[in-house]
């Protein structure tokens, strides 16, 4: 009871100081998200790769906000077109059917035929690209013409080039090409035929300057003007332009390397994402519960893996089939996420287990945390390193996937762009249109290596073992 | 794809993350190496000597083995595409010939090999006129007709072509068993129809062989054209004895079969190799001049088939496209042309729940179809024309060519009245907008360019908003068949030399009418022209059909297909055609100059 | 080890199967139908290529013959080429593709070791720079592009020689192999040199280099039996999943090179939705697959007696 007698009063405590420093730190606080955006700064490689795979989200959402050209939009008077400056073009009257110059056949022997040269080969107006409109003398004892063209001139060697005509009724001496003409030089040659269809005798060559032209209503309709009631024949106009040129239907290739970005790099960006979102909750599911749920789920990853994965990706490509009027973006994305999620269920099921004997979650459980809370504290944030790597290395990969299905048919639809479809519809014309091969095989080739170096860097930078060095 | 194994799918393989080539490749930023540390100069010289050691031992051992397959395979590569003191001539083939057997045979590049090594009754020469085959005379009356078999003819084995080799053939395409797709082209014998639906058994059919020599034909109704059908190549004879000791594997391989043309295949590596060499036991082998046809490269890819033209490895190349011209020319390359017999059209849905099936909707297409510009701007390949009329104009006529007699109706292009015939069909089918067109397309490439085009097309100059729906060949058939589109670019090629193989097309009974156009008056005029053996009268029927055809806005015409090609300037004599055999080397030679 | 083997194998069988049902199901959902024909003359010819391919059996029928078959290690007969069994196309086209896979891995391992080795030793020096350089171009230009592009120069640097050194594109002498199989090794070559490159440079200065040299062996000796034979470890075991990528991977280089190898047939048989066809490669494919990876296992086990297989 004695105890009870002494009392304590406010006065007898003293607030002890809320902060006392028993150690201190020489250096400051880094945290593991900081400590790798240093050493990431750091490797040059990686920054360029991130500054590059900065531009290139710019290049695809803001570009097509300041080339407002529509990638869709076909000009077919600039077909192929390589990089350059503007074009122009001379108003000119619509163009009118031709109906083309009758004359008497001569007879003629085979004799005479055989050492025949056609004359008078001539041009019958101003050649434009509308038209190149032909004339000759009628060759005695001709059972018709052959014509040719050439880009080159067809001396010393007679090679005449295509074969744009074949001319049946010995009456006819005249020709109208309209075939693919551009502003170029052409060299037309002429052939009689014998009666049996081979060529008679020799040929008769004219050189060919056209002009490129357009009718003031085309011009409108095309909305290269305002009305075509606002120009003049014979005035010229300039051509809209296209800094990269165009493709193989006169679409400009900048704006079609924009919008082929958004889907290369939609499908190269989501689809890793979404896969590797059912990777993470797969694998921690099968790491977190473990036993035999562990055991069954894992297993059919091993199903799934070993799924040969182009040929599955063929076969899911067909059987989700594109509709009419589908870009088949999202067949392909499902495609993907079907066939790629093991990996990442994996990894972050392996990490889990790890992670799970680590010596601060014992310390974690037994102050009582909950699992939610060892989840988002400790597992989440230790693995998000090894997940951002994987993120990084499957986008060139999921890149490559959608170029090489493009390149067997099965890629995006048209009118759809993607960079992969662009290399392969540039492919074909590699020789004599380099520019649709190069730009967007340019591209690919670029975010490929931006992804690569980055994921080289991003590795680097959050591996744990390397913390604290220079 | 071969391209990143490793960094790409399969880091998710089993025996992948042992490795865990991640581990090792972020070892690069930690260690450093000593520049100058004299254990590298040592190590370079090592790893220089390795490389020289193991580079030259790949070249020996590549010299090696390539010397021990020389010495086991039986031909010698050519270095030349034309060999003249062989008589060889190099070329490519497209696709692996996918059906060799006669009765079963669908494809062109199948046609084009079987074309060279088997003969029927009739055949085409060089100048594509019918000429005498297997059958030296023979007689073609309104109920039947009759083959007299000249006697030199053999099979590769020696034995004479007999009568029954043709009635086997043709029953055996006609059994139900075979399944045969082309069995439809036998229906004009007698009983043919029941007999390949199962009613009637294969021996009623109206073919008898007389003697070894003499074939007898009944027909189920007149065909005017009869001597066109026997020179195709489902009518090729096949021997019974040999064709049931394969047991199902007829034509599989190079001697699954007996040839009795001009050549026999003595090659036939799958998918890789097919040689032809001259038959000695043809009867006109005095006609033929080369002596090997060489098939060493099957690729469709054309890029490489102008690769291995300009390597001198192949002696022509075929379908060129309109990107590799310019290149062609820069070349200096003798070109080609010819017609490949098909018309392409926009094939339309006449079921009265697509708005195809309105007239004046169809009116509108029509009148802004502009086929100049789809073959001069968007196709450029100059031996394309553009199309006017499903009946292409290389088809005779009566006297001179059908076309001539029967000029096409032709339309000009009148974006205003088209734009009036839209109104009035938005008003007919009681809508503000058309509802957006399906336009069914193959996964080709210039399918898909044309599909874009058309597109681009319709929007600017109606305001149409188009769907392309592009599928792979099968499923694009599939989807024809099922009437799941408004509009198809389709084609269609000639099975025989006669108007009457593009007339039919659009009967209402024809399973190949896919738009399901039905007009009483066609019917008629069809069965005309089927039944009738009088040619004024039929191509009377042809120009009519032609003529609704256009009237009704039945299909919307817009090319006739040709194929430009190269061919070695030292080889003459090769025949091209739109029907039978192409390119046909039977009859080829070679100058020397 | 024998135990481990047998439950491997097991394993192996189940995931075969496997594979097959999925390609069965997968083949089954897809739109389209093999016997369309671009002639069609009547309902009768259509029921007649069905009952041959046994196409009017009810669904699982179907697929009970199809296991069945299976099991006798019968893929059925080619709905395009009526004539022929699918295993005797796999038979004749399989081994092209094998060659050039082999052939493709060979010169993959060969020039990574090579380049990686030289990589490490010039270190950010010039044939480093170089050399990394065109690796990173093999690995991040699309294969195709590669594939026409060094068909294109080989025909140029022919046409310019005047004589074709080798041949352009088509299959059979073992010239005609080089360039085809140095394009579809070229990815994995350039994956291998950057492996072999930084597992060079985690050994040089490992303790028992350091060892080793202060014993004072010859460097020679150092560099062969110690540095590469460790560094080449790691590489070997990324080799087993890079044969198998490389062997079935070869579309690309089969279609450009005009190679008759069973990729290219796959390619062909999806577009003509030649049903047997394509199940029987895919499932071939899928077994050549699993096996080949518990074959790399076990040989790997073999090797390394570091690594214990449980």
């Amino acid at each position: 009871m004695s105890t009870a007698a002494f009392k304590f009063g406010p006065g007898d405590f003293e607030q002890v100081a809320t902060e006392r420093r028993t150690q201190t730190l020489s250096r400051p606080s880094v945290s593991y998200w900081q400590d790798a955006w240093r050493r990431l700064k750091d490797n040059r490689r990686a920054l360029i790769s991130l500054w590059i795979v900065i531009a290139l989200a710019l290049f695809t959402l803001a570009g097509p906000l300041l080339w407002r050209v529509d990638p869709a939009a076909q000009d077919l008077d600039q077909v192929s077109q390589p990089p350059g400056l503007p074009q122009v073009a001379v108003i000119v009257e619509p163009y009118v059917p031709w109906a083309g110059i009758m004359a008497t056949p001569v007879p003629g022997t085979a004799e005479t035929l055989a050492a025949a040269t056609p004359e008078g080969l001539r041009l019958v107006e101003p050649a434009t690209t509308q038209a190149v409109r032909l004339a000759w003398d009628p060759v005695p004892g001709a059972s018709g013409y052959r014509l040719y063209r050439n880009i080159f001139d067809p001396e010393p060697d007679g090679a005449v080039g295509l074969p744009v005509a074949e001319i049946l009724d010995p009456g006819q001496v005249s020709f109208e090409d309209r075939l693919d003409l551009e502003p170029a030089r052409y060299w037309y040659s002429v052939f009689a035929r014998d009666e049996f269809g081979a060529e008679a005798g020799d040929y008769a060559t004219v050189t060919v300057d056209a002009t490129r032209v357009v009718s003031a209503a085309e011009a409108e309709t095309l909305g290269w003007i305002g009305a075509a009631a606002a120009v003049a024949l014979g005035d010229e106009i300039v051509l809209p332009y296209h800094p990269l040129g165009t493709d193989y239907l006169g679409r400009d290739m900048l704006s079609r390397l924009m919008y082929g970005a958004r889907v290369s790099l939609f499908i190269g960006v989501v689809a890793p994402l979404l896969f590797v979102v059912v990777g993470i909750v797969y694998g921690s599911a099968a790491g977190f519960i473990g036993g035999r749920v562990d055991q069954l789920l894992m297993r059919f990853a091993d199903f799934v893996v070993a799924l040969p994965f182009l040929l599955f990706m063929i076969l899911f490509k067909i059987a989700f089939g594109i509709g009419p009027g589908e870009s088949g973006i999202f067949p392909m994305l499902v495609a993907l996420v079907l066939l790629a999620w093991p990996a990442t269920a994996r990894l972050v099921r392996g990490q889990v287990l790890q992670i799970r004997e680590e010596g601060y979650i014992g310390a974690s459980q037994l102050l009582g945390a909950k699992t939610t809370y060892l989840v988002l504290r400790h597992m989440i944030p230790n693995t998000m390193g090894v997940i951002l790597v994987t993120l990084t290395f499957a986008v060139p990969t999921v890149i490559f996937t959608e170029a090489f299905l493009s390149f067997i048919g099965m890629g995006v639809a048209p009118p759809t762009p993607s960079w992969g479809s662009m290399s392969n519809e540039g492919l074909r014309t590699m020789l004599t249109h380099p520019h649709e091969l190069i730009f967007p095989a340019i591209f690919i080739s670029v975010t490929v290596l931006a992804f690569n170096l980055l994921g080289d860097g991003l590795r680097d930078a959050l591996d744990v073992r390397m913390r604290g060095r220079e | 794809m071969a391209q990143n194994p490793t960094t790409g799918i399969p880091e998710g393989s089993p025996s992948g993350t042992r490795g865990d080539p991640a581990r090792a490749l972020a070892a690069d930023s930690t260690t450093t190496v000593p520049a100058r540390d004299p254990l590298s100069r040592v190590a370079i010289r090592q790893i220089a000597l390795l490389a020289i050691a193991s580079t030259v031992g790949f070249v020996l051992l590549m010299a090696g083995l390539s010397w021990a397959t020389n010495l086991t395979s039986s031909s010698t590569a050519t270095l030349d595409a034309i060999d003249v003191e062989t008589g060889t001539v190099t070329l490519s083939l497209t696709q692996e010939p996918p059906q060799l057997d006669s009765t079963r045979l669908t494809d062109s590049v199948s046609g084009r090999i079987l074309g060279h090594v088997m003969e029927g009754l009739l055949r085409y020469d060089v100048n594509n006129q019918l000429a005498p085959g297997v059958a030296e005379r023979w007689d073609i009356r309104a109920d039947g007709a009759t083959f007299w078999l000249r006697e030199e003819a053999r099979w590769s084995d020696g034995e004479p072509v007999t009568a029954h080799d043709f009635v086997f053939a043709w029953q055996t395409a006609l059994d139900p068993a075979t399944a045969s797709q082309y069995a439809f082209i036998f229906y004009v014998l007698k009983n043919g129809e029941a007999i390949n639906t199962g009613e009637l058994p294969r021996e009623s059919l109206g073919v008898t062989a007389v003697s070894d020599r003499v074939l007898e034909v009944e027909f189920e109704q007149p065909v005017a054209y009869f001597d066109k059908l026997v020179a195709f190549q489902t009518y090729y004879p096949i021997r019974e004895d040999f064709y049931l000791s394969r047991e199902g594997r007829y034509a599989a391989d190079a001697d699954d079969m007996l040839y009795n043309g001009p050549f026999e295949i003595t090659v036939w590596v799958h998918g890789a190799h097919v040689r032809l060499e001259k038959n000695p036991d043809y009867w006109d082998r005095d006609g033929i001049s080369l002596n090997v046809i060489d098939f060493p490269y099957i690729t469709a890819d054309g890029n490489a088939v102008l690769n291995l033209y300009r390597d001198g490895q192949i002696a022509e190349v075929n379908g060129l496209g309109a990107e590799s011209l310019d290149q062609v020319l820069a070349e200096r390359w003798p070109v080609g042309r010819y017609s490949d017999g098909s018309v392409w059209f926009f094939q339309l849905n006449h079921r009265s729940d697509h708005p195809t099936g309105n007239y004046n909707l169809r009116k509108a297409l029509q009148l802004v179809n502009d086929p100049g510009e789809l073959v001069y701007k968007v196709i450029k390949i100059p031996s394309n024309t553009p199309g006017e009329s499903i009946f292409p104009t290389w088809l005779k006529g009566e006297k001179g060519l059908f076309r001539q007699e029967y000029p096409a109706p032709t339309v000009t292009p009148n974006v205003t009245l088209a734009r009036e015939h839209l109104e009035q069909a938005k008003r007919e089918l009681g809508v503000d907008e058309i509802p957006p067109l399906v336009l069914l397309a193959d996964d080709t490439p210039g399918a898909s360019k044309q599909a874009e085009y058309y597109q681009n097309s319709l929007m600017q100059k109606l305001g149409l908003e188009i769907r392309i729906d592009k599928q792979i060949f099968k499923q694009r058939l599939a989807k024809v068949e099922a009437g799941e589109f408004d509009v198809a670019l389709y084609g269609w090629g000639p099975a025989f030399d006669d108007p009457l193989t593009f007339a039919d097309l659009f009967a209402s009974w024809n399973p190949n009418n896919h738009g399901e156009y039905a007009n009483a008056e066609l019917d008629a005029q069809v069965r005309i022209a089927q039944q009738s053996t009088d040619q004024a009268t039929r191509m009377a029927a042809f120009g009519r059909i032609q003529e609704i055809l256009f009237e009704d806005v039945a299909i919307i015409p817009n090319y006739e297909r040709g194929q430009m090609y190269i061919q070695d300037p030292r080889i003459r004599g090769v025949a091209r055609r739109a029907v039978g055999a192409d390119p046909d080397y039977t009859r080829a030679y070679i100058v020397t100059d | 080890m024998f135990r481990y083997t047998v439950k491997r194998l097991i394993q192996g069988v189940i995931t075969v199967w496997f594979i097959a049902t999925a390609t069965f199901i997968a083949m089954h959902s897809v739109p389209g139908d093999p016997l369309s024909g671009e002639r069609l003359a009547n309902e009768e010819i259509r029921a007649n290529l069905e009952a041959r391919y046994g196409l009017d059996r009810p669904l699982f029928e179907q697929y009970l013959i199809y296991m069945g078959n299976m099991a006798r290690g019968d893929f059925g007969i080619s709905f395009t080429q009526q004539n022929r069994r699918v295993n005797d196309i796999i038979r004749e086209h399989f081994p092209v593709s094998a060659t050039l896979g082999i052939l493709a891995v060979v010169f993959a391992a060969l020039g990574g070791i090579l380049w990686g080795a030289l990589t490490a030793l010039f270190r950010n020096r010039l044939p480093d720079i170089v050399i990394m350089f065109l690796v990173i171009l093999g690995i991040s230009v699309p294969s195709f592009v590669v594939a026409a592009l060094s068909q294109l120069g080989l025909t140029s640097l022919n046409a310019l020689l005047g004589v074709s050194i080798l041949p352009v594109a088509g299959w059979g002498t073992l010239l005609h192999m080089v360039v085809p199989s140095m394009v579809l090794g070229l990815g994995t070559m350039a994956f291998l040199t950057r492996l072999m490159r930084s597992s060079m440079l985690e050994i040089v200065n490992a303790d028992f280099v350091r060892t080793a040299r202060s014993k004072g062996l010859p460097p020679t000796r150092i560099f062969l039996k110690h540095q590469l034979r460790n560094a080449i470890l790691p590489v070997i075991t990324v080799l087993g999943p890079a044969i198998a990528a490389i062997t079935t991977g070869g579309f690309v280089v089969e279609l450009v090179f005009a190679i008759p190898g069973l990729g290219r047939y796959f390619v062909q048989a999806v577009q003509q939705l030649d049903y047997t066809v394509i199940m029987g490669t895919t499932v071939f494919y899928g077994a050549f697959l699993v096996f080949m990876v518990i074959l790399v296992d076990l040989v790997y086990g073999l090797i390394d007696p570091r690594v214990r297989l449980e």
